[in-house]
């Protein structure tokens, strides 16, 4: 039963400060145990501590007088007991930068909190003039001292967000292309307590390499008021600068470092000492992306009929509206002319139905299935906030977090969801026909969104999202195919207290027959 | 308008392939036991549709192992074909020293594998011919998705006419080689699981050691490892040092990468891993199935009775793992270790059925009793799961529990059927009725190719949650037919 007069809900900030404080007798001291957190053991074993569930995650923990004796989360990713430092290597254009924000983004969709340190981005803000290539050459005594300050800057910054600010790695990107300036970095690691993990992109290719500068390095800060010929010639004399210098990380001489060499964009990869989970993830996804271009396209099934009464979750076919849709879609799909494209809809009617309008071959996934909001499901938002009015509240109070009674939160949604992500990723053009909340998770890997945002993502119905990767990033083209369906799009009341009453409640409730 | 159901390039069963143009949208059926909706005609189900589980390859693959003896090629081999057909990919081993043996029929020495002995090679190459030959036929008509070819496999002519062989038919290939020179892992091999081989019966330790040495010898000087250079069109995975470090050439798709990445997470440290389920619960006593209810006084005691046994085990550094369901986690409690909750373990989600007594499941739903008795592993529980869906949710924690040393496992009876499953290679037909008993502890300790499996009972009393399958699974049985197997409840 949830006592909601003495039981406080955490918020995600409080949780996390918890998360740091607690400490694992078992372990090595200086070593915390982290966001994968763990029970402590109660101080007399023999009798066993009541439980109590906490009323957002419905997680189970001990309580002492009637409050939390610790705050628990449940098992996400498996954490090291130390944070880990990501450190690339490689010659200009070979894709680190790609790599690290793309790492970066993934590892915090997931729920491990990233930051990347770019120190090319800490030596514009120093200088704020890019003259030349000049910059860069090894015989530019006043250049090594700047870059080796950036450097400097950008590792004490790392610490501050390891040690202080709750992160669990680090992603320092720069070209790292000598042994001794990896040693130094190694030995900042150890002398803090950090997981040193190495990713080292190797690239001849001077097609890749040529298209890389076009994609990123011609729209860089450093060759604003350049034309496009001379920032292609600066920038090859650039990499030349470090090619003398470059010594690649060596099977005998690095043999106790832990990395992975990316050879020619992913044709080949090298594995060293994987050391624990995350870095045997960080492997996993690296070897699982492509940079050929593709375009993913995200909607949501055609309007349905518990859509229409305003009802959540459910297993409803089709409205008549829903169905024009679908027809909508088959004769979008077929005007993008797309190569090879795969369509993808969940287990549930709507979106198979949906697919069925398209006349191609769809794989259905169990795990696309909508947010399973337990025993709300099929209910009207009146109706929960009639019923559960406290559980409402606890929703528009961390929507990311709230379980629903017996049922899923968006966090359990994203880890579901992981295996999908992970095959979109290998794939190239992929229709995916899914559900709101679905489709707000798989947006927010791809559009970088956080935990506090992607619960509110607009995902309207009979309209696809066209997400090509471009650059660092990925452009967003929203296509709306039919004006006719509900609106489903719920937004935060201003009043999230329990207390509230229900007309506070239900003040941002779309329409609906 | 027919569609046909055709093999399609990514599934593992069958994905909807129409012909002609459906511009009215035809209406869906749901499977009744899977709960999986595919289109209907004249209220049939139009083509079979199977839910994605593992992205397939559009072909099937052919794995080849390579590597000096005792290098680990066949314990790769066993362990792979295990998880691979546990997630449902249909694979098997075609180990070709077992085709030279059943030839042979005896053994006599190291001599049989002289580079110099011309009709040694002449019955080996045989024996791998006739290999492959069932390799052709188990991935071609015989349902086999994967099929891995145990072998040494140490010439590139020997694998160039595997390559043949493999593009002849349509197959892809994938190499996992094994590399290692550490005398101290050789010789811990030839230890565990060759001196028990058929072919040193009659032979004490140091004999055998001694031949298979020379045996190894044998194949030393003719052993082209696969190279950067001029294999570098080929799909491989080279493992090297067990595990140390790897080189991955042109992984292909899907299957080939879910391999690499679970070779890269298994490891051979001893070590051992406990399975046992919460103790007996409050539901558990009133015959109700799921839930979310705490231990009963029983169930505390056995906590009780799990905490000494773990003490007396003195296992190094034991990681504790349970679900988020309120009674895993008491029975955690009572261990005064730290424990970590994965919602991955939750037990089976029993849908519309959760917290019935089976006499009220019969009463309210005969015909998904039935079904479930009919085929229990891809039974889906209505608005619920089905071991099938189990298996794809359990995954990363066996994932996880490869990388892992020590664990202990405190979960739920589908659950630990399914885990159990994985490590003593069961398949689904037997899965959903392996014997998980309450206060009971599984000690799972991985030796030779398998695993060695030792049953504790804590001598605390329980009711019994195990109902066999009864004799009539038809769904116009009487009640009582249904209920004959239904264990005895409070």
């Amino acid at each position: 039963m949830l006592k909601s007069d003495h039981v406080t809900v955490p918020t995600a900030k409080t949780s996390r400060l918890l998360h740091r404080n607690t400490r694992d007798p078992g372990t090595v001291p200086g070593h915390r145990a982290r966001s994968g957190m763990e029970n402590k053991p109660a101080s007399n074993p023999a009798k066993a501590r009541e439980l109590t569930q906490n009323p957002l995650k419905k997680i189970w923990m001990p309580y002492k007088n009637g409050l939390p004796e610790k705050h628990t989360s449940q098992r996400k990713v498996c954490m090291t007991n130390c944070p880990t430092l990501i450190v690339t290597v490689g010659l200009p254009a070979r894709g680190k930068t790609y790599i690290s924000k793309k790492l970066t983004r993934y590892l915090n969709w997931i729920g491990v909190p990233t930051r990347e340190f770019n120190v090319g981005q800490y030596r514009r803000d120093y200088m704020k003039i890019y003259k030349s290539f000049e910059f860069f050459r090894p015989d530019n005594e006043e250049g090594l001292k700047i870059r080796q300050h950036c450097a400097s800057a950008a590792l004490n910054d790392v610490r501050q967000y390891l040690s202080d600010e709750g992160g669990q790695v680090a992603v320092f990107d720069a070209t790292n292309t000598t042994r001794e300036r990896r040693r130094t970095i190694f030995q900042f690691a150890k002398q803090n307590g950090f997981k040193v993990f190495f990713v080292e992109s190797v690239c001849e290719d001077p097609h890749v390499i040529q298209e890389n500068i076009v994609q990123v390095k011609l729209g860089s800060p450093d060759y604003t008021n350049c034309n496009t010929e001379e920032a292609v010639s600066d920038f090859m004399k650039r990499i030349q600068c470090y090619e003398n210098s470059y010594q690649t990380l060596d099977e005998v001489l690095d043999r106790d470092l832990s990395y992975i060499k990316i050879m020619d964009v992913g044709r080949r990869y090298l594995v060293n000492r994987v050391l624990d989970h995350i870095q045997s993830r960080i492997v996993y996804y690296l070897m699982n992306i492509h940079i050929t271009p593709r375009s993913i396209y995200l909607c949501r099934h055609g309007e349905s009929e518990l859509n229409i009464k305003g009802r959540i979750g459910g297993d409803s076919g089709l409205s008549a509206r829903g169905k024009e849709f679908a027809k909508l879609l088959s004769q979008f799909i077929a005007a993008q002319g797309i190569s090879d494209l795969k369509v993808w809809t969940s287990q549930m009617k709507r979106t198979i139905q949906t697919a069925e309008a398209l006349d191609v071959p769809y794989e259905q996934w169990k795990v696309l299935n909508e947010i399973d909001a337990g025993v709300c499901e099929e209910m009207m938002y009146e109706e929960i906030q009639e019923s559960h009015p406290l559980e409402f509240a606890l929703r528009d109070q961390d929507k990311y977090r709230y379980r629903y009674p017996k049922g899923e939160s968006y966090e359990d949604l994203v880890q579901r969801l992981e295996p999908a992500i992970m095959e979109l990723e290998r794939q190239e053009n992929v229709l995916v026909i899914c559900h709101q909340a679905v489709m707000r998770c798989l947006l927010a890997y791809f559009l970088d969104k956080t935990a506090e945002e992607l619960p509110y993502l607009k995902c309207p119905l009979h309209t696809v999202l066209k997400l090509t990767p471009v650059a660092y990033g990925c452009k967003v083209e929203s296509i709306c195919l039919s004006a006719e369906a509900v609106n489903t799009h719920r937004e935060r009341p201003e009043n999230v207290n329990v207390h509230r009453t229900t007309e506070d409640a239900l003040r941002t409730l779309p329409d609906h027959f | 308008m027919r569609g046909s159901a055709t093999r399609h390039p990514t599934g593992v069963g069958w994905t909807m392939d129409r012909q002609d143009v459906h511009l009215e949208t035809c209406s869906l059926t749901q499977n009744p036991l899977r709960k999986i909706w595919t289109p209907c005609k004249n209220g049939l189900p139009e083509a079979p549709i199977f839910q994605r589980r593992v992205c397939m390859t559009n072909c099937p693959t052919l794995i080849v192992t390579v590597g000096l003896p005792a290098r680990g090629k066949t314990y790769i081999s066993k362990k792979l074909t295990r998880y691979l057909n546990w997630i449902g990919v249909p694979t098997k081993e075609f180990n070709v020293g077992q085709y030279r043996r059943d030839f042979l029929k005896i053994y006599k020495s190291f001599e049989f594998f002289r580079t110099d002995n011309e009709e040694g090679l002449k019955i080996r190459r045989q024996c791998a011919l006739s290999a492959l030959s069932d390799v052709h036929q188990y991935l071609t008509g015989g349902g086999g998705q994967v099929a891995v070819f145990d072998a040494t496999n140490t010439t590139r002519e020997r694998r160039a006419t595997i390559v043949r062989f493999a593009e002849q038919n349509g197959f892809k290939v994938f190499f996992v080689e094994s590399v290692c020179d550490d005398p101290e892992v050789i010789a811990a091999n030839i230890v565990q699981v060759k001196l028990g081989s058929p072919d040193y019966i009659n032979c004490n330790s140091e004999e055998a050691v001694e031949d298979f040495m020379k045996r190894i010898e044998c194949y030393k000087t003719s052993y082209q490892p696969l190279d950067e250079v001029l294999d570098r069109d080929l799909s491989y995975i080279k493992v090297m040092d067990v595990g140390l470090r790897f080189l991955v050439n042109r992984v292909l798709d899907h299957i080939q990468s879910r391999i690499v990445y679970y070779l890269m997470n298994i490891h051979i440290t001893p070590r051992s891993i406990y399975l046992c389920r919460h103790g007996e619960s409050d539901l558990n006593i009133q015959g109700r199935i799921g839930g979310d209810s705490g231990l009963s006084d029983r169930g505390r005691d056995f906590g009780q009775g799990l905490r000494k046994f773990i003490e007396e085990q003195q296992i190094k550094e034991l990681k504790v793992w349970t679900s988020q369901m309120k009674r895993t986690i008491q029975t955690a409690e009572v261990l005064g270790v730290p424990y970590e909750q994965w919602k991955a373990l939750n037990e089976i989600d029993a849908g519309v059925c959760e917290e019935m007594m089976y006499e009220e499941i019969q009463d309210s739903f005969p015909l998904e009793f039935a079904m479930r008795d009919q085929d229990k592993y891809r039974y889906r529980y209505p608005k619920g799961e089905s071991y099938e869906d189990l298996v794809q949710r359990l995954e990363p924690v066996i994932m996880e529990l490869e990388r892992q040393e020590n664990v202990l496992v405190v979960c739920h009876q589908a659950v630990m059927r399914c885990l159990l499953a994985y490590f003593l290679d069961k398949g689904a037909e037997e899965l959903p009725y392996l014997k998980c008993p309450l206060h009971t502890v599984l000690k799972l300790t991985p030796v030779a190719y398998g695993c060695k499996v030792e049953s504790v009972c804590l001598q605390v009393e329980a009711v019994n949650t195990h109902r066999t399958r009864p004799e009539n699974v038809n769904a116009q049985r009487s009640t009582e037919e249904a209920l004959q197997t239904v264990p005895d409840h409070f």
